[in-house]
């Protein structure tokens, strides 16, 4: 889970992490509200979990609050790459001297934790990293040691930050790799981190991303799930424990396990080039069990959604049998009756299939067709989703 | 031969008295894995009964290698506790470590992977994978036993269904072994691990890799293949359609900007001259078309 900058400033201040004082809104008046009360020049940032809102028009300054909240007023609403600003934070705003890049994150390639930091921060650091990678000093951590007191100050040296902030900022990543670690954070990225006028080091903006494997143990962050940016049918789906993924065409999609459901996707949309570029509509993994419960709220939720012209319903049996889906089909199909309206493709293979089939034969519901291979079933589905 | 798992492949069940450990000790006896006993720290002492195998459970693995003479474990504990058992078995030097276990935080697994690394002496494969199979020697994990049977093909895939819906594509021909990897962020063997010991393993004469969105697992396994890899490769990527920023079911399988794209990962398997499948079926193509079967 990515948290919006104010949530990851929140927790930057938990772990003792150097913030300067802000407040969020909602309205204007809001706005004009935490304004008066940080004091002084401030910034108004819109809130959005996408990267270049400052070139879009999303973070302003204000001289006072009044002007915060005509500010918050222009910003509040907008759209920035497909994502609305419902929230803005008010921030003080700091006379910077200089700016830094500050970022740990897990590095999937080798396996292990890193630390990120250069001394040319603000800009986009994937520029710097290209442009002049010397400037960005990356340095593996172990995630059985972790960072010590002298392995942050061994990283401030390694990426030549200037005597006079060396030692605030090894104190800074110390204390990021305690948000890191203590809240099972995938990544946390400061950027800037910068050096105000005054001496002081503060990171200015961050951001966190959360494991989501770890809900089980870090209970405060279910409250930092944003409700209101999913999708309707995602939430539906998200409260029956079914992982979906809502996309953009009309071949609604049931499968058994992530890399096949992924895969039937792709096939969909390969057979789809011939059927009008018809595409899949979701992704829905109903994973290991398959009960009828579980297919009719998979089936209820694909055929909930307007988009959906055909549905392929794509199951190869494992562990699971392909008896006990297609039972799971046709009392799905009974649950939903009426509601059940549109065609649907059934491609069962492995565990069971013979028995499957059979059922599914039996039953001769006349939304159901059953196709022997996952291509054939494919191109079934598409053309039936172009007509 | 077949890689990582063998006819002397000896198991231990971590977590077998739990209703997935004991489910899945039944599914691997049936399938004729060599299964001696189990851990479940607090249980030492009791014997489990399955199907008429009496199966001893101790405390720590350490325990258990002394007592049984295994050489492999297959772990089902619950992702809370998944950490220190795996901890547990790298301490005993268990040679062998197969974690099933969906849902470890990232935190744990990266910490026992480099704890595994400090001590050299365990391979671990997953988490959040099904397993492996090597048909008519031993099966350890969560495929499917009766898919297919032994034969010429190495696999080594991210995705647990997908694994089988290819061994199913060429179960006419057989497998040495069928590796399946896992989906995680981080994982105890790679591709690339699985790649080299099918090349060095007499008894596969082709290999299948399967792939998946996110990360560069696969553009790595490209760039080894085309310098180390002698026999014939086939390869799939699933998760064309996956869009950016969305999590496909599997915690690694996420597109970011521009890195971890199926076509990416594509290009860089056909570059490595891996020919490339569309579908499941035609990757399964193929592999016949090579094999000339």
């Amino acid at each position: 889970m990515d948290l919006f900058e104010y949530q990851a400033r929140d927790l930057f201040e938990k772990h003792g992490v150097p913030v300067l004082a802000a407040a969020i809104a909602t309205t204007p008046e809001e706005a004009e509200h935490a304004a008066t009360k940080i004091g002084g020049k401030v910034v108004v940032k819109a809130q959005v979990k996408v990267g270049g809102r400052g070139k879009a028009g999303g973070v302003k300054l204000a001289e006072n609050a009044v002007d915060a909240r005509e500010k918050a007023s222009a910003i509040l609403g907008m759209d920035i790459k497909g994502h609305e600003v419902r929230t803005v934070m008010i921030a003080a705003a700091a006379p910077i001297e200089s700016e830094y890049y500050l970022a740990i994150l897990l590095d999937r390639s080798n396996r292990t934790f890193l630390v990120m930091a250069s001394v040319s921060g603000g800009m986009d650091i994937e520029e710097v990293a290209h442009t002049a990678p010397e400037k960005l000093a990356k340095i593996p951590v172990s995630a059985v040691d972790g960072i010590s007191a002298a392995k942050a100050k061994e990283i401030v040296a390694a990426a030549n930050f200037p005597s006079d902030v060396a030692d605030q900022v090894a104190d800074v990543l110390l204390k990021l790799w305690e948000v890191f670690q203590s809240e099972d954070a995938t990544l946390v990225e400061v950027n800037p981190l910068v050096k105000t006028s005054d001496g002081k080091v503060i990171a200015l903006d961050g951001k966190i991303t959360l494991d989501d494997n770890a809900e089980f143990r870090q209970p405060d962050h279910a409250a930092l799930v944003d409700h209101a940016a999913a999708n309707a049918l995602e939430a539906a789906a998200k409260e029956k424990n079914l992982n979906y993924v809502k996309l953009e065409g009309e071949v609604g999609i049931i499968g058994n396990g992530a890399g096949l459901v992924m895969s039937t996707l792709d096939v969909v949309a390969y057979a789809g080039k011939k059927h009008g570029g018809v595409q899949p509509a979701n992704f829905l993994d109903i994973g290991g069990g398959a009960s009828a419960q579980i297919m009719a709220d998979g089936l209820s939720i694909i055929l909930g959604d307007s988009d959906v012209k055909s549905v392929f319903v794509n199951v190869f049996g494992g562990i699971t049998a392909c008896d006990a889906v297609a039972t799971g089909i046709v009392q799905a199909l009974e649950l939903l009756g009426a509601k059940a309206t549109k065609p649907i493709v059934v491609r069962l293979d492995g565990n069971n299939v013979v028995e499957g089939r059979a059922i599914l034969s039996k039953a001769a519901h006349p939304l159901i067709e059953q196709v022997d291979t996952m291509d054939g079933a494919a191109n079934r589905a598409a053309e039936l989703a172009a007509k | 031969m077949a890689i990582f798992l063998n006819e002397n492949s000896v198991v231990i069940v971590q977590g077998m008295t739990g209703s997935e450990g004991t489910k899945h000790t039944r599914r691997m006896l049936t399938s004729g894995t060599k299964i001696v006993g189990g851990v479940t720290p607090g249980k030492g002492g009791q014997i489990v009964d399955i199907d008429g195998h009496q199966l001893p459970v101790f405390n720590t693995v350490a325990e258990a290698m002394s007592a049984t003479g295994a050489n492999t474990s297959v772990v089902f504990v619950p992702p809370k506790f998944a950490k220190a058992a795996v901890i547990d078995a790298v301490d005993a030097a268990m040679p062998l470590v197969v974690v099933i276990t969906e849902g470890i935080p990232v935190h744990d697994s990266a910490s026992f992977y480099a704890y595994s690394l400090s001590k050299g002496t365990t391979r671990i494969i997953g988490p959040n994978c099904p397993g492996l199979i090597s048909p008519g020697k031993s099966n350890v994990g969560i495929i499917p036993a009766d898919i297919t049977g032994a034969g010429p093909i190495g696999l080594v895939s991210k995705s647990g269904t997908l694994t089988y819906q290819m061994m199913y594509e060429l179960r006419d021909i057989g497998f040495s072994t069928a590796v399946g990897i896992g989906g995680d962020p981080v994982i105890g063997t790679t591709h690339i691990d699985c790649l080299r010991a099918f090349q060095d393993d007499p008894e596969t004469t082709a290999i299948v890799m399967i792939g998946e969105i996110g990360g560069d697992a696969e553009e790595r396994a490209a760039a080894f293949i085309a310098e180390y890899v002698t026999k014939p490769v086939v390869g799939y990527v699933a998760g064309f359609t996956a869009p950016e920023g969305k999590t496909m079911g599997h915690a690694g399988a996420i597109v970011s900007g521009s890195s971890g794209t199926a076509q990416g990962k594509k290009d860089a398997l056909e570059a490595a001259g891996v020919k490339v499948g569309q579908t499941p079926s035609e990757t399964a193509q193929l592999l016949r078309d090579i094999l000339g079967r």
